[in-house]
């Protein structure tokens, strides 16, 4: 089990002139309307606790005013906590005083915005090498290094025309090259890809992920779109009303929600698209030579055709080829029954 | 007090307290000037020094390499052979009609009262758009600046520094250098948010925001003040030569009080003529600076 990279706990973020005065009775219980009506102020988060585990893809969803975009703020401290903690590496970065804050920044945390946020007076070039030159790094290593990223997210040839002369998805590709150019252990991404059209936003998932498997960045990446929520994350957490209702993996969050909030949210989800053969697998039991074997990381959907061919069920294998358990045609049958209601 | 004498009269300070109001202000502000006058006087001198220095040059260097300068410097602002041309023949007029030396003192106080505003002015404008308390503060003053008739600060600075180069330079920077503080002040404050988070989250410190985010972002508008303080500094021109600042005011000066018609227009038109060229050029400088807004680049 990999560590845990960023630890939150019991954050509480409110939005007023007085806003420590009232964590109190947001403890005790009052929401976040009646803070809003009697008091007058606006309550961000409730009470957050939140482990991300290195090397992971921790996605926050939520709709609108649900506090994603604060919670993220606060794991490089673009937002001052009212009150909690944030530890990253072990060192609670809410103490860290203003020289170190700008460090952490510099080297830990790299960001991307949802409407990009790229400098307009600058070339792409200039764009992805900034936060190397504010770390007042060698030049030419700099240039070379942002050279490097450009190539990955594939802008060669780009890096002289202005934020502005590109499309959409280049601009993020940008953002993205210039968050990774630093070299941070931690990216966050917030709603980096809402702003994209669909297609676009799918390809650039498939980059992100792509790009993950090689990189091993301990990303948080805010979103309030569910498909692309269960599509990278390895765990999703669902804020409502600055309060985390529920952390899970797809499957929990899916087969699992914690309150109707939850439900509604993936009630139009489709399951068996989602799901994979390795949530509903029966460990164990002996390989049935006239079923079809698939994979358990193979979807539901994908498996649709060995199960129509398939006398009793599915022999299922891992990614080594070893026989791990089965799945009946029954327990299939019932999914896609439960999945159209 | 009758009740109706209260309404018809406005119950005013009485005739001897007023005068005496008028007199210690006066008094106090008299010694005052005797007493630092000449040290104010003394902070100024290398400015003084520096305006004369470059009167002279404009003045005595032969006249067609000044206006090759001019025009070189027209085209590398503007990019604009039309301008470039235009100008070439305005400056061959003004010399032709006899207004050359007038309009170099002219272009020489223009020059340096446009540098000591930006100079002064972008400074201002930054400590202002950083701190809602300095606006506060500085607002109020800009708006007496530039509303405040400016022939009564003419008088308390004529008092302290007498009549010359100094006071008029003063009196010009006073009624120009508004324009350049308020559109620093706006430009930098006009900067997306989203942009300037940007350079926090990846660290930047308030100087590395300022000199790499706010200031180029804000450039546009900036050379809008700047474009504004010129102008404005030329319509002082005459006004500035009542308390003797040389230049194309003190023949429009002599004009209107001989009434000379033919005189003041030619005067006038020559300083029309240098406010549209210093007008096109700085717009022009401005633009080009925005072009990746346009996207205009290569």
């Amino acid at each position: 089990m990999s560590e845990i990279k960023i630890k939150i706990e019991n954050l509480y973020k409110i939005f007023g002139s007085r806003p420590r005065e009232y964590t109190d009775i947001v403890r005790d219980g009052v929401d976040k309307d009646e803070l809003l009506s009697k008091y007058n102020h606006v309550l961000g988060l409730d009470n957050i606790s939140l482990d991300i585990k290195e090397h992971s893809i921790q996605v926050v969803m939520g709709l609108s005013g649900s506090g994603k975009s604060t919670l993220i703020r606060h794991i490089n401290r673009l937002i001052e906590p009212t009150e909690g903690t944030v530890t990253v590496d072990g060192e609670d970065i809410t103490k860290l005083n203003k020289m170190d804050l700008l460090e952490f920044r510099r080297n830990k945390t790299g960001m991307v915005f949802q409407r990009f946020a790229l400098f307009p007076h600058q070339n792409i070039l200039d764009n992805v090498q900034f936060g190397l030159s504010i770390k007042n790094l060698d030049k030419s290593d700099s240039i070379e290094r942002a050279m490097y990223w450009i190539e990955k997210v594939g802008l060669t040839g780009f890096e002289n025309k202005f934020p502005n002369q590109l499309s959409g998805g280049m601009q993020q590709r940008v953002g993205l090259a210039r968050a990774l150019a630093t070299d941070p252990d931690i990216l966050l991404m917030d709603e980096a890809f809402s702003a994209l059209d669909p297609l676009i936003r799918t390809d650039m998932q498939d980059q992100l992920l792509d790009l993950q498997k090689n990189l091993n960045k301990t990303i948080m990446f805010i979103t309030h779109d569910l498909d692309e929520a269960l599509k990278l994350g390895d765990r999703i957490a669902i804020l409502n009303g600055g309060k985390l209702v529920q952390d899970g993996n797809a499957e929990e969050i899916l087969l699992k929600p914690a309150d109707q909030y939850v439900a509604n949210f993936v009630k139009d989800v489709n399951r068996i698209k989602v799901l994979k053969i390795k949530t509903i697998l029966d460990q164990g039991g002996e390989r049935t030579n006239s079923n079809p074997t698939v994979n358990v990381n193979d979807s539901i959907e994908n498996c649709l055709p060995a199960i129509l061919e398939s006398q009793s069920g599915l022999n299922v294998i891992d990614e080594k080829n070893n026989f791990v358990g089965s799945v009946s045609k029954n327990k299939i049958i019932d999914i896609l029954q439960k999945s159209k209601d | 007090m009758n009740f109706t004498e209260f309404f018809i009269s406005f119950p005013e300070m009485s005739k001897e307290s007023l005068r005496l109001f008028k007199k210690s202000l006066d008094g106090a502000y008299r010694n005052f000037s005797r007493e630092y006058g000449d040290a104010i006087e003394a902070v100024f001198d290398p400015v003084l020094y520096f305006l004369v220095w470059f009167e002279k040059i404009l003045q005595n260097s032969p006249w067609p390499i000044v206006i090759i300068v001019f025009l070189l410097l027209i085209y590398y602002g503007s990019r604009s052979v039309a301008l470039t041309i235009s100008s070439l023949i305005a400056f061959l007029l003004i010399g032709y009609f006899g207004m050359w030396d007038d309009t170099m003192s002219t272009v020489s106080i223009i020059g340096v009262c446009t540098l000591m505003s930006i100079g002064l002015g972008i400074p201002i404008g930054i400590l202002m758009s950083g701190s809602d308390r300095a606006r506060a503060a500085i607002t109020p003053i800009l708006d007496i600046m530039q509303t405040m008739p400016s022939f009564v600060y003419l008088i308390p600075v004529v008092m302290l520094l007498g009549i010359g180069k100094i006071p008029g330079l003063l009196a010009v920077i006073i009624y120009a250098i508004p324009p350049i503080i308020r559109l620093t002040d706006l430009g930098i404050r006009e900067v997306n948010k989203e942009v300037l988070e940007a350079a926090d989250a990846f660290g930047a410190n308030r100087t590395q925001k300022l000199f790499r985010v706010q200031l180029p972002l804000a450039l546009p508008t900036i050379f809008a003040g700047i474009n504004q303080t010129i102008m404005m500094a030329l319509a002082m021109v005459v006004i500035a030569s009542m308390i003797g600042v040389k230049g194309l005011g003190q023949p429009v000066l002599k004009a209107i009080t001989n009434q000379y018609f033919t005189m003041g227009l030619l005067n006038g038109l020559a300083i029309v003529a240098l406010a549209i060229i210093f007008d096109r050029v700085s717009q022009s400088f401005g633009k080009r600076m925005q072009q990746y807004r346009a996207g205009a680049n290569e």
